[in-house]
């Protein structure tokens, strides 16, 4: 029984106990001795060979965002580790679960600039939750414990482990008899009562009460928690773009998404509501704009299970910390019913005087033919929602709010997407993650032709994987759209840098053995999507559409969110 | 404006300092003093940090972030008692050192050194009495100083003890497995 195994195993048989099933990762000099032990655990270890380890990194990002467990990555020390940083800093922007495992040079020569020599627990600090240098073996199994319970409890986040080749060659009997230590680390579960029973007494007095709902209510599994409070109180539902999910769009509280590319009714709502109750969000500033004109008339119940949220960017009255679940549940408890009939409607007038969504289905004559990336959304929405069970990954860039925006939303952990960080080339990598986790659904990728440049090259993992359930819509307006926006609008269309050519998309995937659908017409949209779910396998369709299409309605950085554009502002004379 | 001291406390673990600091900076923390030192209890460490009061909730709330972190105490209102040192190279002639000896006596300062044309002080005090003895010394001419950062300890028998957030023994025994 009591057989030596060296660390490369006990690494092995650490994730094992952790439950861990799927790893991305890619191997090289530091991290051999634990791609050697890797190949006994076949069975129970499935590794994925990415063709980069930021793909690595997001895919171990997808597969968390889907399942609520913790994702892993794998690389060597220097160059891997330093591929992995995007990812691990994504993940911390958006508190992802996920350990990532690295080699590093042998002890010896630590400090040494050896080869490959790369202070990656240095170099991520800032960006990880925590972090360890294991060079001794005895210290393995507590480490790997430790690390998942940190990556995936309290605010989950991304945790570092960065283990020395020679702690991997070492030999030891391991003692898995450890318990958790960790006296500085107890996240608060349970809110405040007295705080809890003041913020029941605030939304019950009042008059235009909102409930905003972020990531938080993702991460604690509190939609159905959120569901009945809404029920029960009446009060309107806004879902940040981290929060969308959260709460069922077609239900009749739901009014959608505020911020920069929300809509105008929701930032209405925002700027008249006299209570506002922020459940996991953290009052990014893309949602607020200019704080110091944000929610002028709320009185602010900020709920979240980070403590340094609160009151970090707004200004809150009712703080409570703790688990959106459990706080959900106590305050459902207390909460009176109560009539919103008349704030309801008020909502819903300034929904249809803003238009909403319709604005983008009028289309002037003449222009009927022509394929806008709307047309790409609705057709997809409504034939993914005939189809059922699909869950988008969507990149970073106009397609991206347009997909927040244009597709309906029902079901938590079916919009992944690059929040905090904002990392062009996340999706395809994310969506492989995600497709690893759900292989009965269709993850669809919905990318821009400048961030599938950046991370295509996982197509080739997907295939050698026979991965088949991943349709990719690239929504291509031969630009790097979001930022040529801004250069219309706020730079005299001074369009810097921002014109992109790219491959032939379909012929590309093709070499990589994909199928590749090219589409330019209108007309072609809807049986280009029924080709892609027609053909068993992954599946590239470059839409190529108008190219100068602006999303709105915007709030202009640093505005208030009470001033949106809603539409193209006439040319100025000067341009 | 107050300025405000914080006391952490906080597990003595590799990067625990490089983190707290590198967190500060990013954060855009403004710290005007930090002093970090062994306690009573084997693996922990405490801080004693002076802080800009806008920022100082904040400051506490990202300082329990670190995993390592275990108690951050504000006790800029509390009676306390707080130090700073300085070691001062005054320049010193024949005709000022006398001058220079009795207003450390006045101060409490000790001379450690005693050169051909210099004098090293030892100046430990209340970081507004350090600032007075650096303020008279200034004139004879300050060849080399290094001070150190504040220190602080509430008065009384309220204590800031690390056995009141860990199990002493199992932190000493992990704290000696690392070393
Ligand atoms: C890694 C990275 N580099 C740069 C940016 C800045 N950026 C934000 S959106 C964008 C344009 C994206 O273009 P594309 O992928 O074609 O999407 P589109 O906006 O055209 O839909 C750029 C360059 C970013 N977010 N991430
Ligand atoms: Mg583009």
């Amino acid at each position: 029984m009591a057989e030596k195994m060296t660390g490369a195993q006990i690494m092995c048989e650490a994730l094992v106990r952790e439950g861990v099933e799927v790893m991305f990762g890619m191997p090289g000099g530091a991290i051999m001795p634990f791609y050697y032990a890797m190949y006994d655990y076949r069975d129970k270890l499935r590794h994925i060979l990415c063709r980069h380890e930021q793909g690595a990194g997001h895919a171990a990002e997808g597969y968390a965002r889907v399942t609520g467990t913790v994702g892993v990555c794998v690389a060597t020390s220097g160059p891997g580790a330093t591929n992995l940083v995007t990812p691990i800093a994504d993940a911390w922007m958006d508190s992802t679960p996920i350990v990532a495992i690295t080699g590093q040079v042998s002890s010896a020569v630590i400090g040494k600039d050896a080869f490959q020599e790369t202070d990656i627990t240095g170099i991520t600090m800032p960006v990880t939750k925590h972090s360890y240098l294991v060079k001794n073996i005895e210290e393995l199994p507590t480490v790997f414990k430790e690390a998942f319970y940190i990556a995936s409890t309290g605010r989950p986040g991304p945790v570092l482990i960065d283990i020395t080749k020679d702690a991997q060659q070492a030999r030891t009997v391991p003692n898995w008899d450890v318990k958790i230590t960790l006296p500085g680390y107890k996240p608060t579960l349970q809110g405040n009562r007295k705080q809890i029973m003041t913020a029941v007494k605030l939304l019950a007095e009042a008059k235009k009460p909102l409930i905003m709902a972020g990531n938080g209510i993702i991460m604690a599994d509190a939609t159905e928690e959120l569901r009945s409070f809404a029920e029960r109180t009446g009060i309107p539902v806004i879902t940040t773009l981290h929060g969308i999910g959260a709460f069922p769009e077609d239900h009749p509280l739901s009014i959608g998404m505020p911020g920069m590319h929300g809509w105008v009714h929701v930032n209405r709502a925002i700027q008249e509501c006299d209570v506002l109750f922020n459940i996991g969000a953290r009052f990014d500033d893309r949602v607020t704009g200019k704080v110091s004109t944000f929610a002028p008339n709320a009185r602010i119940i900020h709920v979240d299970i980070d403590p340094s949220e609160i009151g970090k960017n707004v200004k809150t009255e009712v703080p409570i910390v703790g688990d959106a679940r459990m706080v959900l549940m106590a305050m459902l408890e207390e909460m009176p019913q109560r009539d919103t009939t008349e704030w309801m409607h008020k909502i819903r007038e300034m929904q249809s005087h803003h238009q909403h969504r319709q604005q983008y289905l009028v289309r002037e004559a003449g222009t009927e033919d022509i394929l806008m990336p709307h047309d790409v959304y609705a057709a997809l929405t409504r034939i993914m929602n005939e189809r059922g069970k699909y869950r988008v990954a969507t990149d970073v860039g106009q397609h991206q709010m347009w997909a927040a925006q244009l597709i309906d939303w029902y079901r938590p952990r079916t919009h992944i997407t690059s929040g905090g960080a904002g990392t062009m080339g996340f999706a395809l990598p994310a969506a492989l993650g995600a497709a690893v986790a759900c292989p009965d659904e269709t993850i669809w990728v919905i990318v821009g032709d400048g961030g599938f440049q950046m991370t295509n090259q996982e197509l080739a993992t997907i295939v050698q994987e026979g991965i088949t359930n991943i349709k990719v819509a690239i929504v291509n307006n031969g630009y790097l759209g979001m930022v040529r926006q801004w250069q219309e609008l706020f730079e005299d269309r001074r369009y810097s840098h921002t014109l992109l050519t790219g491959p032939d998309f379909a012929q590309l995937a093709r070499a990589y053995g994909v199928c590749g659908i090219t589409v330019e017409q209108r007309g072609e949209v809807e049986a280009a999507i029924e080709a892609a779910y027609a053909h068993n396998g992954p599946v590239v369709i470059d839409f190529r559409v108008e190219r100068e299409v602006n999303v709105f309605p915007m709030v202009p950085q640093g505005k208030s969110i009470g001033d949106m554009l809603t539409e193209q502002p006439e040319p100025t004379a000067t341009a | 404006m107050r300025k405000h001291t914080l006391v952490a406390l906080m597990q003595d673990r590799p990067g625990v300092l490089t983190r707290a600091v590198s967190m500060f900076r990013r954060r855009g923390f403004n710290i005007e003093s930090l002093a970090v030192g062994h306690t009573e209890t084997p693996g922990v460490s405490r801080m004693t940090l002076v802080v800009e009061s806008e920022t100082v909730e904040q400051v506490v709330k990202q300082l329990y972030r670190l995993i390592e972190v275990l108690k951050v105490s504000d006790v800029t209102f509390d009676p306390t008692v707080e130090r700073e040192m300085a070691l001062v190279k005054v320049h010193a002639t024949s005709t000022t050192r006398s001058e220079i000896v009795s207003l450390a006596q006045i101060f409490d300062a000790k001379i450690v050194d005693v050169g051909t044309s210099s004098l090293i002080v030892e100046m430990t005090g209340a970081p507004g009495k350090v600032e007075n003895f650096l303020e008279v010394i200034r004139p004879f001419g300050i060849k080399e100083m290094m001070r150190t950062g504040r220190i602080a300890m509430v008065r009384g028998s309220r204590t800031h003890q690390a056995s009141d957030y860990i199990d002493v023994e199992e932190n000493g025994h992990i704290a000696a497995a690392l070393n």
